[in-house]
């Protein structure tokens, strides 16, 4: 787990970067080998380390453990008992064709869904950031009014706005269902960027606000426009929150539930396997606990994969 | 409406970027810019402003008027009978959803904040073996999406006969490691060591030390934690709906959704669905305004440093 972790400590910024490197020198030439205050170490660390361990590692192996265990039966309505199946499990995962059109459909999803909303926070946080917009606070405030309302509130009201006959814009809802088949994933892809632009441009706003003037003054007095410098200067300089956001989108996107879960109750066209965790949420209630054990760990695999390869992808893209 | 779909509204923020280009450097903020710029902010305004302001005017009408008046302007004003309705419904159920959701984010991000607060500041300031471990794994820990742990939680709390109750909602809430995170790195830029060996001098221990004055240079970063575990777990979703069948536990998003699944049996169901979901947003709405002062600080912490 400490292995694919320590990226990210590089990734967000310098001071998660100093602080390890300017530590290690210190312990190498060694202050004094014994530890002080090991109590009060134990009682600030203890209560949260006692709850993340039971919270979130103990899962994490419960879920593996699970998800190795086959049902036996004897006979058809004879004693269930979980018995060790290797990846049985796994194989079925596998051969689950409504699962990996699920895993498709979220990777589509946030191919197109992730770049259109992170351009669009990265856009309205450089004219927040320029002297071309008035009333910045306003602006600020209403574009981060979304991230307010819970995802399936949002989905809720969005599923009304879209409906054919109760929407206020029903001459558009007439003619373009979009709660059909082929539209209705790219209706939650909306719903998901109303929600989440305003929290990702403040995120990357609080970042340009970071930086230091003087380094603006400089390209102006190159003769510099304010698109050369968003684009120059800017942009490089935010890479990192950029790529935070990005990494926190992705995450969500895979982990897409309660928008396609409310929009069952609009849309025919949502089915139960629509999103991975959609399948993970339908296999437990079947219930089959061991199958959707091997999903969850399987999705979280993948989830961790993906975020992992992006970060060091863009890592090293920076570095050149 | 241009505002409906994502891709559209894409277009005029192309129109003002090869605008812009067009005039580099002659002068720098032409007239043209700035009034493109103040479209696309104003469209967008629309787009983050309408779904909401069409909310408050529903929730405002009364059944008759929904379908038959402009959607996007008040009718006869009967706002506060919906509330009433609402509130009355099967013995004020929307009210205890509500409490329901307070406990759990209020309470669960308050003690979720401390105990993320003196992990962090303990990860920051003293030295011991093990610390870049524990941190590694907490950091890993952010990679690992709550929902990725609903079902393991489920599993583990049956076991245990714990499934539908207070705690199996409220206890997963109160680990934050993001908050840990932020809470290391800000209170090793912002806790000066000086300060806590003057402490030390004047014979506080190191708990009242971190309690006193330690907590206070944290403030905005606390905040921030606090914040967004709030609205995490206000939004929290999955949790609940795999853990909790009794109606009385439900916090106030699974309540809601509940309710909109049954609008085609019971038809009424949708009134108090939508008078519902504008009363649940403005307890975050609140926060986000009274604790504005405190969060765009603490976040640029979190992200650019």
């Amino acid at each position: 787990m400490s292995a694919p972790a320590v990226p990210l400590t590089d990734a967000p910024g310098s001071a998660a970067r100093k602080r390890p490197r300017a530590a290690k020198p210190a312990k190498a030439v060694g202050q004094k080998p014994r530890v002080q205050h090991t109590g009060a170490i134990l009682a600030f660390v203890l209560p949260f380390g006692t709850l993340f361990a039971l919270f979130y590692l103990v899962p994490i192996g419960y879920a593996i453990y699970q998800s190795l265990l086959v049902i036996e039966r004897e006979g058809t309505f004879g004693q269930a008992t979980e018995v060790f199946g290797g990846l049985t499990q796994y194989i079925l995962v596998f051969q689950n064709g409504p699962f990996w059109t699920s895993i498709g459909r979220v990777l589509t999803f946030g191919a197109v869904q992730v770049p259109i909303m992170l351009g669009l926070a990265l856009l309205f946080a450089l004219l927040l950031d320029s002297p071309l917009v008035r009333g910045k606070k306003f602006f600020r405030l209403a574009f981060f009014v979304p991230y307010a309302v819970p995802g399936v509130i949002a989905a809720i009201m969005w599923g009304y706005l879209y409906s054919p006959n109760l929407s206020p814009f029903s001459a558009v809802t007439e003619n373009i269902n979009f709660l059909s088949a082929d539209l209705v994933l790219w209706a939650i892809a909306n719903v998901v960027t109303w929600v989440f632009v305003g929290y990702n441009m403040l995120i990357i706003y609080s970042a340009l606000l970071a930086i230091p003037a003087e380094l603006y003054e400089a390209a102006r007095l190159d003769g510099a426009g304010q698109l050369r410098i968003a684009w120059s200067v800017k942009i490089p300089l935010i890479m990192p929150a950029i790529i935070l956001t990005a990494i926190f989108s992705i995450i969500g996107t895979l982990q897409l539930l309660a928008e396609p879960q409310v929009f069952r109750s609009f849309s025919s066209a949502v089915t139960s396997t629509f999103t991975p965790n959609l399948t993970v949420y339908s296999t437990s209630s079947i219930p089959n606990f061991n199958l959707a054990a091997a999903f969850s760990v399987v999705l979280a695999l993948a989830t961790f994969i993906l975020s992992f390869t992006f970060l060091k992808f863009t890592q090293r893209k920076e570095a050149k | 409406m241009s505002t409906l779909t994502p891709t559209v509204p894409a277009k005029p923020a192309r129109g003002l970027r090869s605008t812009e280009g067009k005039a580099p450097r002659a002068q720098r903020e032409s007239p043209f810019a700035r009034v493109s710029a103040m479209i696309v902010m104003g469209v967008f305004t629309l787009y983050f402003l309408v779904p909401i302001w069409w909310l408050l005017v529903a929730a405002s009408k009364n059944r008759s008027q929904f379908n038959s008046t402009n959607p996007l302007w008040f009718a006869d004003f009967s706002l506060f009978e919906n509330m009433g309705n609402l509130i009355a419904y099967r013995d004020g159920v929307y009210l205890k959803w509500m409490l329901n959701s307070a406990v759990y984010a209020g309470g669960g991000a308050l003690v979720g904040t401390i105990i993320a607060g003196m992990c962090g500041y303990a990860l920051a300031k003293y030295n011991f073996p093990g610390r870049e471990l524990i941190f590694n794994v907490v950091l890993g820990g952010v990679l690992v999406p709550a929902t990725a742990l609903a079902l393991p939680l489920f599993l583990i709390f049956s076991q245990i006969s714990l499934t539908n109750t207070f705690w199996s909602v409220f206890l997963p809430s109160l680990v934050s490691p993001f908050g840990v995170y932020l809470a290391r790195i800000y209170a090793s830029a912002s806790v000066p060591d000086e300060l806590i060996e003057a402490a030390r001098l004047d014979g506080a221990g190191e708990l009242r030390t971190f309690f006193t004055v330690s907590v206070r240079m944290m403030v905005p970063a606390l905040v921030t934690v606090f914040l967004f575990q709030f609205v995490a777990i206000w939004n929290n979703f999955f949790l609940p709906l795999i853990m909790l069948r009794d109606e009385t536990l439900f916090p106030v998003t699974l309540g809601l959704y509940a309710w909109n699944s049954q609008v085609n049996q019971i038809p009424v169901l949708r009134d108090y669905v939508l008078i519902g979901a504008l009363l649940s947003i403005i307890p975050l709405i609140i926060i986000f305004l009274l604790l504005q002062r405190f969060w765009r600080n603490g976040l640029s912490a979190g992200s650019v440093k």
